[in-house]
């Protein structure tokens, strides 16, 4: 099992276009992928889910992967979170 | 064949297919099922259907607006394959044996709830998109169709119950010819909006909903407000001939486009368009506008699911400057209210909105809205002729609170080294209370426009959207013309210019009226500048002041527009 933190920094926080690119890279492994922010845990597979959490700026926002991909989950959500200027 | 009656809402005449906009309300009943292995069948085909239709409405809305306006249906799409969504439904369907659409409701409802509850405003609205996806596939397991306008190919006359503000933003001018509606009247939205798309328009029908089916043939005659359903051959050709004549009346005035607005005895007037947006303002300038006398920003607000942010309104403001190359551009703030809402607001139902929380009180009340618009605003100065005007202003600490704001944003932009250009502040006259006491505002305002429909709505207590008491909608009422010949002799006093922005402007009839009263500036659709302006300069200020005190000691609308419309017979002859 794989854990990482990350604060967002984008001024509107994880809004509909960031939640869709997150979805959308998550979809693409196996393993079970889920993303923390206060204390609430969600499917990072589930737009519904990730909107739901309605993380702003500043937000501590925790990523747990466990599956047989996960150490290139990380990595590919890590890469795409940091390109997008979304968090570090 | 036959034929409605309506009401002239926008001129021109249109002839085409029609296509019924239809809005269905769905009702989700909750069922208990037998067949759980067809239930699940059905929710997945509903799934594929919705996905197909989004796919649809993502490609077509990326040609026609933009990739930033298409990423939100790949959003929708996200949750059409949703875990969170599918899993849990099938789970309903099987365990506790309800209905599919059911299911679908009290899954998505756990989010829309949560979302609801957030305080950040654009996590909110994202509970809208989850509604609508949740809409789409509930339709389909209904088996009623979701209209969207956008998705109209083929030239079509829009006929419906009554066209919406997102209805409109959603319709492509391109294709849509005309719009018949049942209800309302000449000044209800549904004839702003059609007007201001410069698409004939007829309103108030009552029956139009009923009477006419997809794919009749209909002529709109937006002169008459008439609707011919199913015309014979000869009545489309005696269209087709009128419709090429008005068009070569048009092509004859064109040399007017680049003259002046000088009337016959040598009185300046200037005619200037209202416009929605840049397309609209590049329209005016190819029709020889001397600038925007009204830019109803209600529409970058509207036919979106959240606020428009500083940067764009900023970049629409510079548009629309640096399009009118120096030419002045009056915008008015925020108009909201009324017959115009913005769904995302979620603002509550008013027993009386034409009376309510509604322009510069709206405004006032949620000012970071208009914070946010003035600094847009502002940092767009530099691009042009700027003037800002208040809707809505019934007393003066409302203008001026409204002006405060203004110098406080203005200030702060100068302190974070914007450039920032001479702007003019001025507010709408519409309300009696303010028409009266025109005096004292004239000392602290730059300049009026008076806003006619609202006037007339308010002089004469008569809801212009209720055709019972549309009879009372009179312009040439001669309480409206007194307050008009008050608001004008009261500016010029103070050196102050006064603009007419309603559809009084344009009319005719009351142009003779206007320009023996010394308005200075009509504001009208672009296609109207033209005929505007050769009516002008056809005029004699002072033959009119003559007998303006006779006319306006007239007892009623009648009596006035009678005198008036002889007086442009006899122009005519």
């Amino acid at each position: 099992m794989l854990e990482k933190n990350f604060t967002v920094i984008s001024d509107t926080g994880i809004h509909a276009r960031p939640a869709t690119q997150l979805v959308q890279t998550a979809g693409r492994f196996s393993s079970d992928i889920q993303m923390e922010y206060k204390g609430r845990k969600v499917n990072l597979k589930s737009i519904m889910g990730v909107m739901a959490l309605a993380v702003g700026k500043g937000g501590e926002i925790k990523i747990i992967i466990e599956g047989n991909d996960e150490q290139a989950a990380m990595e590919e959500l890590q890469d795409m979170l940091q390109r997008e200027g979304l968090a570090e | 064949m036959s034929f409605i009656q309506g009401v002239a809402a926008s001129e021109g005449i249109a002839i085409a297919k029609a296509f019924r906009l239809e809005h269905n309300k769905l009702i989700i009943e909750k069922r208990h099922i037998t067949n759980i292995d067809n239930e699940i069948e059905k929710f997945q085909k509903a799934i594929m259907f919705a996905a197909d239709e989004l796919e649809q409405i993502r490609d077509h809305s990326r040609a026609e607006a933009g990739e930033d306006h298409a990423a939100i249906f790949d959003a929708h799409l996200l949750v059409l394959t949703d875990p969170e969504l599918i899993g849990p439904v099938k789970d309903k369907i099987t365990t506790e044996k309800l209905n599919a659409e059911y299911a679908i409701k009290e899954i998505t409802n756990q989010y829309i709830v949560s979302l609801s509850n957030s305080e950040n405003e654009y996590m909110r609205e994202r509970a809208a998109d989850i509604r609508d996806v949740a809409s789409r596939i509930q339709s389909h397991l209904l088996g009623i169709q979701v209209v969207n306008p956008s998705m109209i190919a083929e030239d079509v006359i829009i006929i419906t119950q009554n066209l919406t503000p997102s209805d409109a933003a959603m319709l492509n001018p391109k294709v849509i010819k005309g719009v018949v509606t049942n209800v309302g009247g000449r000044t209800s939205h549904s004839a702003f909006i059609a007007k201001s798309m410069n698409i004939p328009a007829v309103v108030g029908t009552k029956t139009a909903f009923e009477d006419i089916e997809n794919g009749d043939f209909v002529i709109l005659d937006g002169h008459k407000g008439l609707v011919h359903i199913n015309p014979t051959p000869e009545l489309i050709d005696e269209y087709e001939a009128n419709r090429l004549k008005a068009e070569e009346e048009i092509a004859q005035l064109a040399w007017l486009t680049n003259e002046k607005t000088i009337s016959n005895d040598g009185q300046d007037y200037t005619v200037v368009g209202n416009i929605g947006n840049v397309e609209e303002a590049n329209d005016v300038i190819r029709n020889g506008g001397e600038g925007i006398g009204l830019f109803r920003t209600e529409f970058l607000f509207m036919g979106r699911k959240q606020l428009p942010s500083e940067q764009e309104q900023f970049e629409a403001y510079k548009a629309v400057l640096q399009a009118l190359n120096g030419k002045p551009v009056v915008v008015r703030t925020l108009d909201i209210g009324g017959d115009k809402e913005l769904p995302y607001l979620k603002l509550s139902k008013e027993m009386n909105p034409f009376l309510g929380f509604r322009g510069i009180r709206f405004c006032l009340g949620e000012q970071s809205i208009l914070r946010k618009q003035l600094r847009a605003l502002i940092r767009a100065s530099a691009f042009g002729k700027l003037k800002i005007m208040f809707p809505m202003v019934a007393v003066i600490e409302e203008f001026r609170q409204g002006k405060a704001m203004f110098e406080e944003e203005k200030n702060k932009l100068i302190e974070e080294g914007v450039k920032v250009g001479d702007i003019g502040l001025g507010m709408m006259v519409e309300i009696p209370s303010t028409a009266l006491m025109i005096e004292s505002f004239a000392k602290e305002v730059d300049f009026f426009s008076i806003g006619t429909n609202d006037l007339i709505q308010y002089t004469l207590a008569a809801d212009r959207l209720n055709e019972q008491v549309s009879y009372l909608y009179q312009p040439y009422h001669p309480a409206i013309l007194r307050l008009i010949q008050k608001v004008i002799n009261a500016a010029h006093k103070e050196g102050k210019e006064v603009a007419i922005c309603g559809d009084m402007a344009g009319n005719e009839v009351a142009i003779p009226l206007l320009v023996g009263m010394g308005l200075d500036e009509f504001s009208v659709h672009s296609s109207s500048i033209i005929k505007t302006r050769a009516h002008i300069r056809q005029l004699s200020k002072k033959e009119i002041e003559k007998m303006l005190d006779d006319l306006l000691s007239l007892p009623n609308a009648v009596e006035i527009g009678d005198a008036l419309e002889k007086f442009s017979y006899k122009r005519n002859i």
